[in-house]
């Protein structure tokens, strides 16, 4: 079967293995630190110490990130699947660059402009709509969650400059 | 009998107008929430949890809330089934073994019976599951009242050695998800003595990490993300229900009574002791296939290899809350989500619920046999509408659950932090996912986590630091040694097959 560049491994299993549980080798050893801090002995009178329990949850953390790792590294080449392709690394970068950007955005502009933009880029961009459908859609979920969550349950939602501008806040 | 008259007060509790609308109103959204790629049970429950803090702030809206996120999980459960049979997509994991034989009956246009076949299967697995929450929950909570530290302590440990013993999972996976659960549960306030822990001086982590964040990241996000990779291409059989379809497979369906029964039992069973509805599912097809007549024409198109697994993961999604009432110990994800709505609400889960709160915990068992009465009304009723969702396209549905996860994220404490958190645990989610690290018991110990330290620290603080107390007695000595039992399962396993030579 011959492999065009999008079928090509981002990057394998192995290293993919490798490089999570190094992760949480790294969380484990934060939360070690730190419960050393705390101290991980026996007080008078409130038994065990507040960094007691997470202790041995960090130092487990660690011990089995090591399995983990060592899983990872006796993988042999010839054994070692694709973790991704470049063709789906990109399509997943393309959506969780905008999320990302999304989330960020949330907090400068409220969620409902930030939503319309979020919703209208995707679909213009990834979907290929044209502008009026992408905006048609973009606005009238806007408009359905502005009146399910704020008019119909009360919960209010983040609001930016935008809807100050119309004495929405 | 003292549960039929506490059954019919909670009948009482559960048939109001408001209620009834509100199942309604759960069990469409909750088949819809079950047929969109990258919302599920759990998050869906999450998303739609914040809607009801308003509500269960009004005199027996505790109740109503419960029901309306209850309802959502039936229907989710039921939905599940649609996305199997038309479209060969599992959209839930407990599922994917009603694809094996659904989409085959599918492509040989026998869609409606599979459906019929799948709906009302899980319509039966629910029905036993509820009977046996009716009768057996009063008695564990009555039991579980004499309870102590010691004693819930072991009951979380055997919770979480279950996932390690019974985990398709690799085990040291399955540990390292679980802790990485119980130090992001830590992260915060020190439950007994109220010192900052984790929180290396930022003040958003003051509170701790929220666990309907996690899930709505870790199955919201993550599963669109590993939704996008597959291509985007839903591909589905016509589903088409009419009546003669209907009647002429639930004519064919009591031919198939004892396999209804043996995945009823190995759905409850699983259910209850927290394995979950998936290895339910995948256990009762098997264990169909090898007693069924027909056993190798399994996988080709059978209705009885739909019946045993959707049986089977809707008894055990259903029997999963009997430990969340009764123990206050969740035994699925979203019967974590639920358990963590009832402390939202301020109610204690716990054996002490069927004794203060009477009318919720019988409003809420009275709400399961109508829920799932209304359940099986709708899916019946509306599959031509459900299917037609999935016809819309990726990249409008897929923008428009990513700004629901990020509403439900945000909702929860009203904090753009949780926001950018959800981002986080949806990639760490896409990962996990990939790497098989099992996302159930990281979840379930974020919820527990402070409980479980909790009753491990006043045992220590009862028994001045011997951990022979949780041998004290008969009844936490078999659940201790119950749960190291299941906890060297996996090593059990290993040294057999070594020393087998296999």
């Amino acid at each position: 079967m011959a492999e065009g560049p999008q079928d090509r491994a981002a990057f394998g299993l192995k290293s993919a293995e490798i490089a999570v549980a190094a992760f949480f080798f790294l969380f484990g050893a934060i939360v070690m630190y730190d419960s050393v801090r705390l101290g991980i002995g026996w007080q008078e009178v409130h038994g065990p110490q507040p960094g007691y329990f997470p202790f041995y949850v960090g130092l487990i953390i660690c011990v089995s990130a090591l399995v983990n790792a060592v899983q990872g590294l006796i993988i042999r080449p010839e054994r070692d699947r694709t973790f991704v392709e470049v063709g789906q690394l990109k399509l997943v970068l393309t959506v969780l660059i905008p999320t990302a950007l999304y989330a960020a955005l949330v907090g400068l502009i409220g969620i409902y402009v930030a939503s319309i933009l979020f919703i209208t880029f995707f679909m213009r961009w990834l979907g290929k709509y044209p502008w009026w459908k992408a905006v048609a859609v973009s606005l009238s979920t806007a408009v359905v969650f502005y009146l399910i969550f704020e008019a119909w349950f009360k919960v209010p939602l983040p609001k930016g400059p935008v809807e100050a501008f119309f004495g929405l806040n | 009998m003292d549960e039929i008259q506490s059954l019919m007060h909670g009948f009482g509790v559960a048939l109001t107008l408001t209620n009834l609308v509100l199942m309604f109103t759960g069990v469409i959204l909750g088949v819809i929430i079950g047929v969109l790629p990258g919302l599920g049970g759990a998050n869906g429950v999450a998303i739609l949890l914040p809607l009801t803090f308003g509500m269960a702030q009004s005199p027996g809206g505790a109740t109503s809330a419960i029901i309306l996120l209850s309802c959502i999980y039936w229907g989710a459960l039921f939905g599940g089934a649609i996305t199997s049979i038309l479209f060969n997509i599992p959209g839930e994991p407990w599922s994917v073994a009603t694809t094996f034989d659904g989409y085959p009956l599918a492509q040989q246009g026998r869609a409606g019976n599979a459906l019929t076949a799948a709906f009302t299967s899980s319509f039966i697995g629910a029905l036993v599951a509820v009977i046996v929450i009716t009768f057996l929950s009063p008695i564990v909570a009555n039991f579980a009242l004499e309870f102590g530290p010691p004693e819930f302590f072991s009951v979380y440990l055997l919770t979480f050695c279950a996932f390690i013993g019974t985990s398709k999972e690799p085990p040291f996976k399955t540990l390292a998800a679980m802790m990485l659960g119980f130090a992001l549960a830590a992260v915060g306030t020190d439950p007994v003595t109220g010192t900052l822990r984790l929180t290396f001086g930022s003040t958003h982590l003051l509170t701790g990490f929220d666990f309907l964040v996690a899930v709505i990241g870790l199955f919201g996000i993550g599963e669109i993300l590993l939704t996008l990779e597959e291509g985007l291409a839903f591909r589905g059989a016509q589903a088409k229900l009419n009546v003669r379809v209907v009647v002429e497979t639930w004519k064919e369906l009591p031919r198939y009574w004892l396999t209804s029964l043996r995945s009823s039992a190995v759905g409850c069973f699983m259910g209850i002791v927290p394995g979950g509805a998936t290895p339910a599912s995948f256990m009762s097809y098997g264990v169909a296939r090898r007693f069924s007549r027909d056993g190798d024409k399994f996988g080709s198109g059978m209705v009885e290899g739909v019946v045993a697994p959707e049986t089977a993961a809707h008894a055990a999604g259903t029997s999963a809350l009997l430990p969340m009432i009764t123990l206050g110990v969740p035994g699925s994800p979203t019967a974590a989500v639920l358990l963590g709505g009832l402390m939202i609400w301020g109610l204690q889960p716990g054996p002490l619920l069927f004794v203060e709160q009477k009318d919720f915990v019988w409003g809420l068992i009275a709400s399961m046999y109508l829920g799932n009465i209304a359940g099986l009304i709708v899916v019946l009723t509306c599959v031509p509408l459900f299917a037609a969702i999935l016809r819309v396209p990726f990249s409008v549905i897929a923008p428009i659950i990513m700004v629901v996860c990020a509403i439900g994220a945000y909702t929860v404490h009203n904090s753009i932090f949780d926001v950018w958190m959800m981002v986080v645990f949806g990639i760490a989610g896409y990962f996990f996912k990939k790497l098989k690290y099992p996302l159930a018991p990281l979840v379930l110990a974020i919820v527990l986590g402070d409980n479980a330290e909790s009753s491990f620290r006043q045992a220590m603080l009862v028994s001045q630091g011997d951990v022979a107390i949780f041998f004290s007695n008969a009844l936490v000595g078999t659940m201790t040694g119950l749960a190291l039992l299941l906890l060297v399962w996996p090593l059990l396993g290993w040294v057999v097959r070594r020393v087998r030579g296999d």
